[in-house]
């Protein structure tokens, strides 16, 4: 497959009303499918606002076709034929609730991605209200190997990492950034921040680097959309706007991947085998040290 | 003391064309998902409640915003052609509700009042003919307190400080002057120096013992750039005014947050019954 057109979806969001954001992707879908759009990415816990507080466990669904949400998800991905991939909250079999992102592909589920990084701090309370993730993984699609990140994840340089070297190469970025940070500066310095490092990660691990974020408000916090699309050479290939809803369509020519490594094989000369050593002499090293696992 | 760089390099400038999307969205995003498409601003004839006056213009249209004058006795008759101008500006709806034969028998009942009383149940009496005029036109009471004050506790509670929401409380007195001049707030309101007007001759700088430029500075290192208060002293600052200053900020914090409530049981309102007020929104 040389080439995929894929669809970021900058929305809003009704705080914990997933039958209400269900309607909205629907919608969104069927823009997308007038595009020609065949992976269309959503923000984080797009189909539940973020900041849910005592309101998790109440929007928690099952990425499974038993349930009544991921069913219509399912089918419409199946009826497009257009990958999904949805932020929801996930409920283990032994409660306990996860900020999740879905891959779908014709009726089935391929992928659920934990949040791996939940930032408490600031104006963040995640870990309050959320388990933590415990994988980091690329997954097999029509498309080629691909990866999913949410937001703190990728604040964190060893979790692009670690799917680079597990062979994704288009990685998908999901975020509800709120917007912060306001000076003289034409853009908040919350999106300069992570433009910053998406723009670094592609560089790096010459692939494709795709965010996309919320907007809105909750109570007074903004979010600031500015979905944007990095190719293997770290150029600026697609941006969506600041603050507004919209679908940024982007076509990746998936040959550039080929093009970027034949000049630059940063992949081919990774020495992973060296970091591992140095890891494991660092975490013996820390013995005792806090680990979140 | 010399002054180190630092003094020199703190700027609060703000892009104003970033500000004004923001605040502008926020006003009509936060008010109509509520079921409103309206507002209340009481408008003093000063540069915060121009400035709210005019991002609420912006938001919702002049038509759907509510401009209230509510001049007490002594209050300055500049202030109230002030707001006239903001009025004719903008286009937007205008009502005057004065408070003197509100106020006259409460104030007259104890003649020994101090300013800070009177001053006190005269911000009180406006909040009580906004949220009166909130309910009759059918518009969420705008807010008009900037960072400065309310980071100082310059407020009174439950006068001026009763709001439904504030597009101003995360910009600084100085960024209020910038962001005003860029919107188009008429040049009187930009240049006068700022006052509650609630005795002839008051002014903010004046009762509070500061300038807002400087204040705006040292509250920037001390809350934004979380300088420890030594810290600010060793850029340029006078220590007496650093104290003064860390201790308003200390002494006023009982006006940043909600009443406390006494937890008997599991699950508390402020503790651990945790909701956005957009719940469902």
């Amino acid at each position: 497959m040389a080439s995929l057109t894929l669809g970021l979806a900058q929305m809003k969001t009704r705080l914990g009303d997933v039958r209400a954001n269900l309607d909205r992707h629907l919608a969104l879908i069927d823009a997308a499918a007038r595009q020609g759009v065949q992976l269309l990415v959503f923000p984080e816990l797009s189909l539940t606002g973020y900041v849910l507080q005592d309101l998790v466990p109440g929007v928690a669904c099952a990425a499974s076709p038993d349930d009544p949400v991921f069913s219509q998800l399912l089918a419409v991905s199946r009826a497009r034929d257009m990958d999904l991939m949805v932020g929801f909250v996930d409920e283990d079999q032994r409660h306990r609730f996860y900020i999740s992102s879905a891959y779908l592909s014709r009726g089935q589920v391929v992928h659920v991605h934990h949040k791996v990084y939940l930032p408490t701090y600031g104006l963040f309370d995640e870990g309050r209200f959320f388990a933590w993730g415990d994988s980091v993984r690329a997954f097999d699609t029509r498309f080629g190997r691909l990866g999913m990140l949410i937001c703190e994840d990728f604040w964190h340089a060893s979790a692009p990492y670690l799917l680079w070297l597990d062979g994704a190469d288009v990685m998908l970025f999901a975020s509800a950034s709120p917007g912060r940070g306001l000076n003289a500066e034409p853009a908040l310095e919350s999106a300069r921040w992570v433009e910053h490092v998406l723009k670094a990660y592609a560089s790096l691990f010459t692939t494709f680097v795709c965010h996309t974020n919320r907007v809105g408000f909750e109570d007074g916090l903004n979010f600031w959309g500015g979905a944007i699309a990095f190719d293997p050479n770290g150029d600026e290939i697609a941006r969506g706007p600041y603050f507004d809803e919209a679908l940024t369509v982007v076509p990746l020519d998936l040959n550039q991947l080929h093009r970027t490594r034949a000049r630059l094989p940063l992949l081919r000369d990774e020495r992973h085998a060296l970091v591992a050593r140095e890891i494991d002499r660092i975490t013996a090293g820390s013995a005792g040290a806090r680990d979140k696992g | 003391m010399a002054r180190s760089d630092t003094m020199t390099t703190i700027t609060l400038a703000i892009n104003t064309d970033l500000a004004r999307r923001i605040l502008t969205d926020f006003l009509r995003e936060e008010i109509t998902r509520t079921g409103l498409s309206r507002a209340v601003v009481g408008l003093s004839g000063g540069i915060d409640s121009a400035l709210a006056c005019f991002l609420a213009a912006e938001a919702l249209g002049p038509q759907n915003v509510l401009a209230v004058r509510m001049p007490y006795r002594t209050s300055s008759p500049e202030s109230f052609e002030h707001a006239q101008l903001v009025i004719d500006q903008l286009g937007v709806q205008s009502l005057t509700v004065p408070i003197t034969d509100m106020a006259e028998p409460l104030l007259n009942r104890f003649p020994e009042m101090n300013g800070v009383r009177r001053g006190n149940i005269l911000a009180r009496l406006r909040m009580i003919v906004l949220y009166d005029q909130s309910a009759a036109f059918g518009g969420l009471v705008v807010g008009t307190g900037n960072k400065t004050e309310i980071m100082l506790g310059y407020s009174t509670l439950y006068g001026d400080s009763a709001h439904a929401l504030n597009p101003l409380g995360d910009l600084y007195k100085t960024q209020v002057r910038q962001l005003s001049r860029a919107l188009g707030v008429p040049g009187p309101i930009l240049d006068k120096a700022p006052t509650a007007d609630l005795w002839p001759g008051q002014t903010d700088e004046g009762e509070l013992g500061l300038t807002y430029a400087r204040a705006d500075q040292l509250l920037y290192l001390l809350v934004d750039q979380r300088y420890k208060p030594e810290e600010c002293v060793a850029a340029g600052f006078d220590e007496p005014f650093v104290r003064q200053v860390v201790d308003r900020l200390r002494r006023n914090h009982f006006k940043r947050v909600m009443p406390l409530v006494a937890k008997l049981s599991n699950r508390t309102v402020g503790y651990d019954f945790l909701y956005l007020r957009d719940w469902g929104t």
